[in-house]
């Protein structure tokens, strides 16, 4: 019963997303873009002095896995439900038999399926131009990249919480614009400026680029970073308590 | 302030004592310190229809909201199929069905996709197809929710609201939008609804509905109930006067101002108006054949729920 309600409003869900043509676009399309940049700027030729001796797009490519969860959770899911909001469906749903784990479970679920896909297809087109090495850890990836999708299903939640969808909008472009450039998807942390380091310190895309890549080039994983995305779910699901509004 | 309901022992319906679904005793809501309802007592009976009239603004939506556990009551009692809804609102929420004003589904989703959605929420539901043929939906079952017409969305929102065999449904404002022979249908449906064990709570501010459907209303008026009782019962209480209609060039009928039970006499171009209490028409036609006038037009004019509302607020329902 229950399984079959959530595999109802996850397929339902699934199915009004890609109904939006312009999120799937902007979703699975921007983290491809970047790597084709990115990509024929530098290639995949290590060099000593940036990304720790490892070839520029092996760097790259869990930075651009991370950026995919991060324009999910930051602006698809979000924008999603703030409209929900303003339309009225979050109030008829709240009036429903349809228990609370079911919507927000069904909305991670469908998050979770639209950040593999993106995932998975950076993962290809790399692999097939630009010729990446394997991760290290796939096990590992995995584990992160769940990690990944907690951390930004609960700043998405939060980010809903902005009572209209134009509101949820302008503040998710805002942090995904800045995460982009200063997480590690941009210029590599060895040539940014003092205040540039100062600022992708604060990002929470920082920490789960770090522990993306950590498995996936086979470097040491920082348990503190760990710690740091842990505590940012925590903190963003306890202001979700607070702060969210079924109308 | 509380009528003493929560000891009901049930509600009389058509003779019978039938047991309750719903309990409210003394329900008070707040905003910002102005009561919207203020200690509002009622009791819907199973298998009842029971309708909550008054204008806009006279706080029925905000009672059905706490009834239904969507708000928080500031005060008072309530008991809906035995529960509380204010603590116990999610297991309320799989045994009633919802129709709410200024609620709405998602932009693209289609007819069949929005009932299967609803349906997959409690076990037991409803088949989908057979909802959108009774409610004249099948043939937009492929039609997304935003290219339906009003009067479509309306249809669909009661389908989604009776889609898990609901104990009781509540239906808020349901036949607005819909043009008058939907909602005749509509009111067929309604009445099927109840006739298959389902209790109705009915909210309108349009009175024919209210008079035609419901086997007991509340009248509200700024958060009260200022009235409470079967249509016909309201009706005989607050509307004592009668007016009969005939045609007539004949000249002096002062006379009939003698008759037994009428008040007043008034001639409107050639017609004329007599108003009175009791069996006025038997005795005005007694009469009028008394004179040898038989005017083939006699006709009486029946007090309706707009007369009660009009004479227990000083306003119609629609101002």
């Amino acid at each position: 019963m229950r399984l079959r309600m959530l595999q109802t409003s996850a397929w339902t869900e699934a199915k009004l997303f890609l109904r939006e043509p312009m999120t799937v676009a902007f979703t699975l399309a921007l983290p491809l873009l970047f790597l084709f940049v990115l990509g024929g700027v530098f290639g995949n030729k290590p060099s000593p002095k940036v990304y720790g001796g490892h070839g520029p797009l092996d760097f790259y490519v869990p930075a651009y896995i991370g950026l995919v969860w991060a324009s999910v959770g930051l602006l698809a899911l979000p924008v999603h439900l703030a409209r929900y909001r303003e339309d009225g469906v979050l109030r008829r749903l709240r009036a429903s038999a349809a228990p609370r784990w079911a919507v927000f479970g069904s909305q991670a679920i469908v998050a979770a399926a639209i950040a593999l896909a993106g995932g998975a297809l950076v993962i290809a087109a790399a692999a097939l131009t630009y010729h990446i090495h394997a991760p290290r850890s796939p096990a590992g990836v995995l584990a992160a990249w769940l990690l990944a999708g907690v951390v930004f299903a609960a700043l998405g939640i939060l980010l809903s919480c902005i009572p209209t969808s134009r509101g949820a909008l302008s503040a998710g472009l805002g942090l995904f614009f800045v995460m982009m450039m200063l997480s590690g998807a941009g210029p590599p942390f060895e040539v940014m400026t003092g205040v540039m380091r100062h600022v992708s310190d604060i990002l929470p895309l920082t920490y789960v680029t770090r522990i993306l890549q950590a498995p996936w080039l086979g470097t040491a994983l920082a348990w503190r970073d760990v710690a740091v995305a842990v505590a940012i779910t925590l903190a963003a699901a306890a202001a979700t308590r607070f702060a969210f509004r079924w109308e | 302030m509380r009528c003493g309901l929560s000891r009901s022992a049930g509600v009389e319906m058509k003779g019978t004592v039938v047991e309750p679904v719903i309990v409210v005793d003394g329900l008070t809501k707040r905003y910002g310190g102005t009561a919207v309802v203020d200690g509002v007592c009622f009791e819907v009976g199973r298998g009842e229809i029971f309708g909550i009239l008054g204008r806009n603004g006279a706080g029925k939506t905000t009672t059905v909201e706490c009834v239904q556990g969507l708000r928080r009551a500031d005060g008072g009692r309530m008991r809906v199929l035995g529960l509380d809804p204010a603590t116990q609102a999610a297991e309320l929420r799989k045994r009633i069905g919802s129709q709410l004003q200024e609620s709405a589904l998602p932009q693209r989703i289609k007819v069949w996709e929005a009932l299967r959605w609803f349906a997959s929420f409690v076990p037991g539901a409803r088949d989908p197809r057979q909802l959108m043929a009774q409610w004249g939906l099948a043939d937009k079952a492929n039609t997304h929710f935003s290219e339906l017409s009003g009067g479509q969305r309306q249809r669909l929102f009661i389908a989604l609201a009776l889609v898990n065999d609901p104990e009781l449904v509540f239906l808020d404002e349901m036949t607005t939008g819909l043009d008058p022979a939907a909602r005749h249908t509509a009111w067929d449906l309604v009445r099927a609804v109840r006739d298959a064990g389902t209790s109705v709570v009915l909210v309108t501010h349009f009175m024919e509905e209210a008079e035609r459907l419901c086997d007991r209303v509340a009248v509200l008026e700024r958060g009260t109930i200022v009235a409470l009782g079967t249509p016909g019962a309201l009706i005989a209480e607050h509307t004592r006067q009668i007016t009969v209609r005939f045609s007539a060039d004949a000249g002096d009928l002062g006379w009939l101002a003698g008759v037994a039970g009428v008040d007043q006499v008034a001639r409107r171009n050639g017609s004329v108006e007599v108003r009175g209490t009791g069996p006025v028409l038997a005795e005005v036609a007694a009469v009028l054949v008394g004179h040898g006038i038989r005017p083939a037009d006699l006709r009486v004019d029946q007090p309706n729920l707009e007369d009660v509302f009009l004479s227990i607020t000083g306003r119609r329902s629609d101002e």
